[in-house]
């Protein structure tokens, strides 16, 4: 497989064929920030955090990091002016849903976002989809799903599966970014789940 | 029916179907599209088979239930042949008098012809009509011609004949050499030339590969592809088996919108009739290439219209685009090559293959070529579908075949594009339609919707209609689209309710940045079109809802008070009596006055008030004066 050679901020870097910026990026010990990105999962290009600067045959656009495939010779700058304000944007848009989440608070200090730029509204989940994802690839159990389109979509245990599931597995907490998962996965159980499928859980 | 095994015998089929059509026999054809059938059609074309049958008519005279001819407004459609006499708004009630006096007589019912609002003049023929005149119309003009669900019919006027050459005396090359000649551009939101994409399929290796119709139209307003779709459902079909031979694929998609019943019916009637001649299916004419045809209903998501999200769909998942950064005509459907054009590209693939890529090019502009169908509606005297040359401009469009503003008011925009389209203002109507020309204006072609907007139109309102659509529509999945218009329809809400604030225009420039460069597909990034469009050309009706409260067009409700004019008012009672809240105090004698506090600002006084008083007003931005003196309210008649 041949390797390949391009420069993110200033920096040469070689990459294998078929790796994004963002892996490559990695692997050079270079940070690029992520919300919606798992290495075990496929790459969603969901939150757009990690957007960042191409410059291919003297045409300069703006990409997302974990989708774009590295190229020979091209130019990468993981920051700009644009960049750090377009990132700054989408932190604000996110915090008026999780204000508190540490990830986001992380990212807020970095680019200057305010927690309030927007009107609140707090859903506390930002549909960075990890829970979802890594529930259908990972743990091939697809106990949780998206349910509804746009502004109404949000993350649902499916009852039938979650009682004989989740009880074990609960792989997906720690990748939540806001610990919105957990508090509906606690909420779902205690008003869904009847008691004679917490029976079947146990017996597994 | 016997298979039509060869090009000869195709032709010799066609021959035969002429012979035994006497074309100086009248032929009425009643529109049967979406838009007619509402107004009645179906009435209509009963009433005719009916009253034929009576007056034992039917050997010789034809009725047909056709396509969608374009002029909507002026429902039921129908066209007398060989003469083309054409009659509009026709009911079932005037049926007999037609066949008394037109097919028996061979005399015109005056009554129904169209008049000329200006001249007075009546025209007889559909082409004399004004809003007709000025059209080219190539694609839509068959569509009142045949009966939508007849094989035969789309024969005789040389059906099929475009696939018979492509396959007989066309290599596949030779195809995708014409189509690229040919520069037709896909008619269906980007305009990327068609036969580049067709190149990057054809050559790309993975050996299956896929042609796809993309029947989706979802843009409010906008009815050209189901015209077609309904209408001429064959047109589209040749061109995507055509398209087929040319990228070497052996299958073919219909998405349409589950939204058109009509449309789905018809091209399911079209692909079983074209199996039944061997027009689709194993060997098609003798040629080897053998294709197949699969329709796919769509689940009502406007995103569905969207490349990446359309294939998604097709593949049986969430309808939710794509992040890839490779084209769909490399990795498509099925991570296969596939070709997507939309509805009406398809219906022009054809008539080049058939007239050549020289008799394509002949029409249009430097870098827009052919004819495009537009919808034209909203505030626009001739509602319907119009078909005109690339280059014609917006005032021809609006003002010679769209007849104008009705109810002389004035012209004040025109959005194009659809839904992210651009809002364009009077001093740009001579701005010639094209691609580019509409992209460097701020809007864009999109699929051909043309909503026309008169001075009573907010533009905070239109953007905030059309950001309140997209927020609907979108997906959800990226954070720009989904969150970012969200804030946008919140903030453009604020302000035409007079809650804007100082940096609201900046906040919403923000927004729109971060949705146009960081949206994961097409529909989040054009989504601030509207917004943008609208704050280019009619920035100081922002900064009057926001700094004054004031709504220049005096139309958003919570930004207007009504108010009845004294010196206008003849104390009769109408408006009183008509207020659902009671809120107009006056008597007989008595000049009305409306108690601010109880008005709803519903309107019903100022529809009711007799014109010829012209007493109630709208006042936006400046406080209503002050209810007259008790003593000064009696009207005393003059003497």
């Amino acid at each position: 497989m041949s390797v390949i050679q391009f420069e993110i901020d200033g920096k040469e870097v070689t990459a294998a064929e078929g790796m994004t910026i963002l892996e490559a990026a990695q692997s050079a010990g270079i940070s690029i920030p992520t919300l919606c990105h798992h290495e075990k999962l496929e790459p969603y290009g969901g939150c757009r955090v990690c957007i960042i600067e191409v410059e291919e045959r003297g045409w300069a656009k703006l990409v997302v990091s974990c989708v774009y495939p590295a190229q020979n010779g091209i130019i990468v700058r993981t920051r700009s002016e644009k960049v750090d304000r377009i990132r700054k944007t989408i932190i604000e848009l996110l915090m008026a849903h999780a204000p508190d989440s540490p990830q986001l608070v992380e990212m807020a200090n970095t680019y200057g976002a305010a927690r309030d730029r927007f009107e609140k509204d707090p859903s506390f989940c930002i549909h960075c989809g990890l829970c979802v994802r890594y529930c259908a690839e990972v743990a091939k159990k697809n106990a949780i799903g998206f349910v509804d389109r746009g502004i109404n979509k949000e993350i649902s245990f499916i009852p039938e599966i979650a009682a004989k599931v989740c009880h074990d597995c609960k792989e997906c907490f720690q990748l939540c970014p806001t610990a919105y998962l957990q508090a509906t996965f606690v909420l779902t159980e205690s008003l869904a789940f009847s008691p004679s499928s917490k029976e079947l859980a146990k017996e597994g | 029916m016997a298979r039509l095994n060869t090009p000869e015998e195709l032709e010799n089929f066609r021959q035969a179907l002429l012979s035994q059509r006497n074309p100086d026999n009248p032929c009425i054809s009643i529109c049967a599209g979406a838009g007619c059938v509402a107004s009645g059609a179906d009435d209509v074309i009963a009433a005719f088979n009916k009253e034929i049958e009576k007056e034992g008519l039917t050997t010789t005279v034809g009725t047909k239930g056709t396509g969608c001819p374009g002029f909507c407004e002026r429902g039921p459609v129908v066209v007398i042949y060989p003469e083309e006499i054409c009659y509009l708004q026709v009911k079932a009630e005037d049926v007999p008098e037609i066949i008394e006096q037109t097919i028996k007589a061979n005399k015109v019912v005056e009554r129904l012809l169209y008049e000329d609002p200006v001249t007075g003049e009546k025209a007889v023929k559909e082409s004399d009509i004004s809003f007709y005149k000025s059209q080219e119309r190539t694609v839509l003009c068959n569509n009142i011609k045949i009966d939508s669900r007849s094989i035969d019919d789309y024969l005789a006027i040389g059906g099929y004949s475009a696939l018979a050459k492509a396959l007989s005396e066309m290599t596949d090359p030779e195809v995708l050499e014409e189509v690229k000649k040919s520069n037709l551009r896909g008619r269906g939101g980007a305009g990327f030339p068609a036969g580049r994409k067709w190149e990057g399929s054809r050559n790309a290796p993975e050996p299956i590969k896929y042609v796809i119709v993309n029947a989706d139209e979802g843009d409010p307003g906008a009815f050209m592809d189901r015209a077609l779709l309904e209408g001429n459902p064959h047109s589209i079909l040749e061109g995507l088996i055509i398209g087929g031979y040319a990228i070497n694929a052996n299958e073919g998609y219909f998405y349409v919108r589950q939204e058109y019943p009509l449309a789905v019916e018809n091209i399911n009637f079209a692909i079983e009739q074209a199996e039944d001649y061997g027009l689709l299916g194993k060997n098609i004419m003798g040629s080897g290439f053998d294709f197949k045809v699969i329709v796919h209903q769509g689940a009502g998501a406007f995103v569905c219209g969207e490349s990446t999200a359309l294939m998604t769909s097709l593949e049986g998942k969430v309808g939710e685009p794509r992040p890839k950064y490779t084209r769909s005509n490399i990795k498509g459907l099925w991570n296969r090559p596939s070709v997507l054009n939309n509805v009406e590209t398809w219906a022009n693939v054809p008539l080049i293959i058939n007239k050549g890529a020289d008799w394509f090019t002949s029409v249009g502009t430097e870098s827009s070529k052919g004819t495009k169908i537009f919808s034209l509606v909203g505030k626009i005297t001739n509602t319907g579908l119009v078909e005109v040359p690339m280059g014609m401009t917006l005032r021809d469009i609006i003002y010679k075949i769209g007849g104008g503003i009705p109810g002389g008011k004035k012209f004040k925009a025109v959005q194009t594009g659809g839904p992210s389209g651009g809002c364009i203002p009077e001093d740009k109507l001579d701005l010639e339609v094209g691609f580019d020309e509409l992209t460097k204006a701020g809007s864009m072609m999109g699929s051909g919707g043309m909503i026309v907007m008169d001075e009573d139109t907010c533009m905070v309102d239109v953007a905030r209609y059309f950001i309140e659509f997209l927020t609907d529509e979108s997906c959800g999945k990226c954070v720009p689209c989904r969150e970012g218009l969200r804030q946008m329809h919140r903030i453009l809400t604020n302000i035409t309710r007079g809650k804007g604030k100082e940096g609201d225009i900046e906040l919403l420039e923000a927004l729109s940045e971060t949705a146009v460069e960081a949206s994961l597909c097409a529909l989040g990034k054009s989504a601030p079109n509207p917004f943008l469009s609208t704050l280019r050309y009619f920035r100081d009706e922002y900064e009057a809802h926001i700094k004054a409260q004031r709504c220049p067009a005096l139309y958003c409700k919570e930004l207007i008070a009504y108010f009845i004019d004294p010196s206008k008012c003849q104390a009769c009672m109408i408006c009183a009596r008509s207020c659902p809240s009671e809120a107009i105090d006056g008597g007989k004698k008595k000049i009305h006055i409306i108690d601010q506090k109880k008005c709803t600002n519903c309107g019903t006084c100022l529809e009711v008030c007799p014109p010829r008083f012209g007493a109630i007003k709208k006042l936006s931005g400046e406080p209503v004066p002050g209810p007259l003196p008790e003593e000064e309210r009696m009207i005393t008649k003059k003497s």
